[in-house]
């Protein structure tokens, strides 16, 4: 068992925050790459990319938002439990280096995934813009934790709850013609993904954005997490998860985010029922 | 009437099956085992060749009319026993085998009748010692202090594991997925391959002191040198192919396809047929399509008829006689009701508005000129373009080499394709102290051929834990 040492909730209880004892994971991961977790015996496969790492001290954190049966299920477990299962580090690690610049945006739980990679950019040498948005105040999370990684820290809200009344593009294009940028990196919800890499194809800005397409193995073994990048079709789990933004066709990606959505509905109401039952 | 006659005479004891009609919607084994009755009956047919072609037949070389006498005898544990001395898989052998290519191909009494139930008879010695046996284990060897790791719990990586903890090694095998047993978990169904079985050799490892460590993705968790700095002395790497091939056709990024690896992975790994009781989900067609005719084209194609299918069809592009599918499960499919599109082939799929998968057209194939496999090479027929109603495509075209593990190590040679290049008589790799085998070195191929690597190499590894490289 993988067990959970910090457990936090965000959001008012919709994002939740494990830190997990893995130590080989947390000895070999690097900014971008995810693990896989499963709960239990009759568990999902779930992969989510790595909110941070401790090698000392042996744990990674991942941060992720109630969205179904699964998610549900990782929240229900306390400190102390555990998960049967955390596989990793896999996936691509991001490219970091300095190369001037870097505006880092994330919406929703991609700022989690945002953060570490937000850092390294700044370790690395690079004057870092972070931009984060959420649908309402209360959905921000990680505020404190961007500000101190970033060298300017812009906060939005859909509603105006908080910060910038608006989207993170309105920002980010304040940010790319107030200066040069030699680089975006845009995490969040993929049309989010996707409206940020329209803005800063406009303006020739390198763009990485991390894809969360379903997959089982997170091997290259089966090949469900294909994304169309540049017209070629590349697997999110071993080529990604990060690409090249201005390449990857997100309407297709979107589309296939819902191959289970109405399994994934009733296998949550069914737990739901359970859940209540008792 | 002379005893020789008389056996020639007897017939092939056949295997008590769940019906078609039955089954063809259940998860339930599909052969359902001999009687010890049958059983000796059916051993009682072996002529006992002085040179059994049998033996020369099977990849493992499994001294067959040897445990066969035994089990004519009623000595079952003994029968047990002397397999083992050759397979350490043998329950899963006796389920998976292409016998039809292998031991009974070579059988004296199938030149003029039907040959000996060999595999019928290896999977009741292995059933019988799991459901009635002591549980006593084979004699081991004194510990020689010498460590080595496996990577990947598939039959060659299980096999090198039995093979070297009897000769007094220590062994850890290393699994990127939950849960040891590689193809024999994620690939084989149930119906054909029962996972309580595969779990109950692996178990049979581990009790033997095979250390089983999964969740660790060699190349990604830890690498192979890093396996050596924590103090192995040999590795051996038999990680499968585990690539899947797509058709690279237009359409193929819909919802509704799948590679049969995901299918098969997601119906037998994760349980995805009892979904809700587990968390996996699969795609339930109603009009399947699945492109490929091999052994795991069978699997996906009968796992989605016992997901209630409507209709389940193989599209192949070359005829029947260049199936590659075993026999038995050919036959099985038919029976349960699988429709065979031959000489077809999808030239692109057909989405709905949501991306769904709604349709694909194919085009009719006639055989050509022997290509360069030696199969006659389908050539297409123009104009006879038509179109198949499905909403769930499983692609079994075939798999290629999972860069994962090799793409992390440098100094290991690969050939054009990706694949190790290992000794075939040895499954030495270019880099010290390193050996490989099963589909990772071949390509695709068998359980038993997988095995029979995996005991070469591990002769190898011990003459090196011996006496050197």
């Amino acid at each position: 068992m993988f067990k959970i040492v910090r457990r936090e909730e965000m959001s008012q209880g919709n994002v939740v925050l494990n830190e997990i004892e893995a130590p080989k994971i947390a000895a070999k991961a690097k900014p971008g790459q995810f693990v896989i977790l499963k709960a239990n015996e009759e568990g999902e496969r779930i992969p989510l990319t790595m909110a941070d790492t401790d090698p000392a001290k042996g744990t990674i954190t991942i941060i992720y938002m109630v969205v179904g049966k699964s998610t549900a299920l990782f929240k229900s477990l306390k400190v102390g439990e555990g998960f049967q299962d955390v596989i990793g580090p896999l996936g691509k690690p991001t490219h970091v280096e300095k190369v001037g610049t870097v505006v880092c945006v994330g919406g929703g739980t991609g700022v989690a995934v945002l953060y570490p990679i937000t850092r390294a950019m700044k370790k690395a040498g690079n004057r870092v813009v972070a931009i984060i948005g959420a649908r309402n105040k209360d959905l921000l999370i990680m505020e404190d934790l961007m500000r101190e990684a970033s060298n300017e820290l812009i906060v939005c809200t859909d509603d105006g709850s908080y910060g910038h009344h608006g989207f993170v593009t309105d920002k980010l294009k304040e940010v790319i013609e107030r200066e040069k940028v030699d680089q975006a990196v845009c995490i969040g919800p993929v049309p989010m993904m996707k409206f940020c890499s329209k803005l800063t194809k406009e303006y020739n800005v390198p763009t990485l954005v991390s894809l969360n397409p379903i997959m089982v193995d997170g091997t290259g073994m089966c090949g469900g997490c294909r994304v169309t990048v540049g017209g070629k079709t590349k697997f999110g789990c071993v080529d990604g998860p990060e690409f090249d933004g201005h390449q990857v066709d997100y309407d297709e990606l979107m589309m296939r985010l819902q191959a289970y959505c109405e399994d994934e509905k009733r296998c949550y109401e069914h737990y739901c029922t359970l859940h209540d039952a008792k | 009437m002379t005893e020789t006659e008389k056996k020639k005479k007897a017939d092939r004891t056949p295997m008590p099956e769940q019906a078609p009609e039955v089954r063809r919607r259940n998860f339930l084994e599909v052969p359902t085992g001999y009687t010890e009755e049958m059983a000796v009956t059916e051993a009682q047919r072996c002529l006992q060749c002085k040179n059994p072609g049998c033996v020369k037949g099977c990849p493992v070389n499994v001294d067959i009319p040897g445990f066969i006498k035994f089990i004519a005898e009623r000595k079952f544990t003994e029968a047990i026993r002397h397999i083992w001395t050759t397979n350490s898989l043998p329950a899963v052998c006796g389920r998976v085998c292409p016998q039809e290519n292998q031991c009974e191909g070579q059988c004296i009494l199938g030149k003029k009748g039907l040959p000996v139930a060999i595999g019928n008879l290896e999977r009741f010695a292995a059933d019988w010692e799991r459901e009635q046996g002591t549980g006593a284990l084979p004699p081991k060897q004194s510990s020689t202090g010498k460590r080595v790791a496996v990577v990947g719990s598939g039959p060659s990586g299980l096999t090198v594991a039995g093979d070297l903890i009897v000769k007094g090694h220590d062994v850890t095998v290393y699994e990127a997925f939950h849960k040891a047993g590689g193809v024999l978990v994620y690939g084989i169904p149930e119906f054909r391959l029962p996972k309580a079985i595969v779990a109950q050799e692996v178990n049979f490892l581990e009790r033997l002191g095979v250390k089983v460590e999964c969740n660790a993705v060699v190349g990604r968790t830890v690498s192979l040198d890093e396996l050596f700095e924590e103090g192995y002395d040999a590795i051996y790497v038999g990680v499968g192919a585990g690539l899947p091939r797509f058709m690279n056709i237009p359409g193929e990024n819909l919802i509704g396809i799948l590679s049969a690896n995901e299918y098969l992975t997601r119906a037998n790994l994760m349980k995805a047929y009892k979904f809700p009781e587990v968390d996996t989900p699969i795609p339930h067609g109603k009009n399947v399509v699945v492109l490929g005719a091999g052994n795991v084209a069978m699997d996906s194609a009968r796992t989605a008829m016992r997901l209630g299918a409507d209709s389940v069809r193989i599209v192949y592009r070359r005829s029947r006689t260049e199936m590659p599918a075993r026999g038995a499960e050919i036959h099985h499919a038919e029976e349960e009701g699988i429709e065979f599109f031959l000489l077809t082939n999808p030239t692109r799929y057909i989405g709905n508005e949501k991306g769904r998968l709604i349709g694909m057209e194919c085009l009719k194939m006639e055989l050509g000129e022997p290509d360069a496999s030696g199969r006659r090479r389908p050539v297409p027929v123009e104009g006879s373009e038509f179109q198949l109603e499905c909403d769930l495509c499983i692609v079994a075209v075939g798999s290629g080499a999972n860069p994962l593990l090799t793409s992390s190590t440098e100094d290991m040679k690969l050939n054009k394709w990706g694949y190790i290049i290992a000794d075939e008589e040895t499954g030495k790799t270019t880099k010290k102290g390193v050996w490989a085998g099963g589909d990772i070195v071949t390509g695709a191929a068998t359980v038993i051929l997988a095995m029979g690597a995996g005991r070469k190499a591990a002769d190898s590894i011990h003459k090196y834990l011996t006496f050197g490289w």
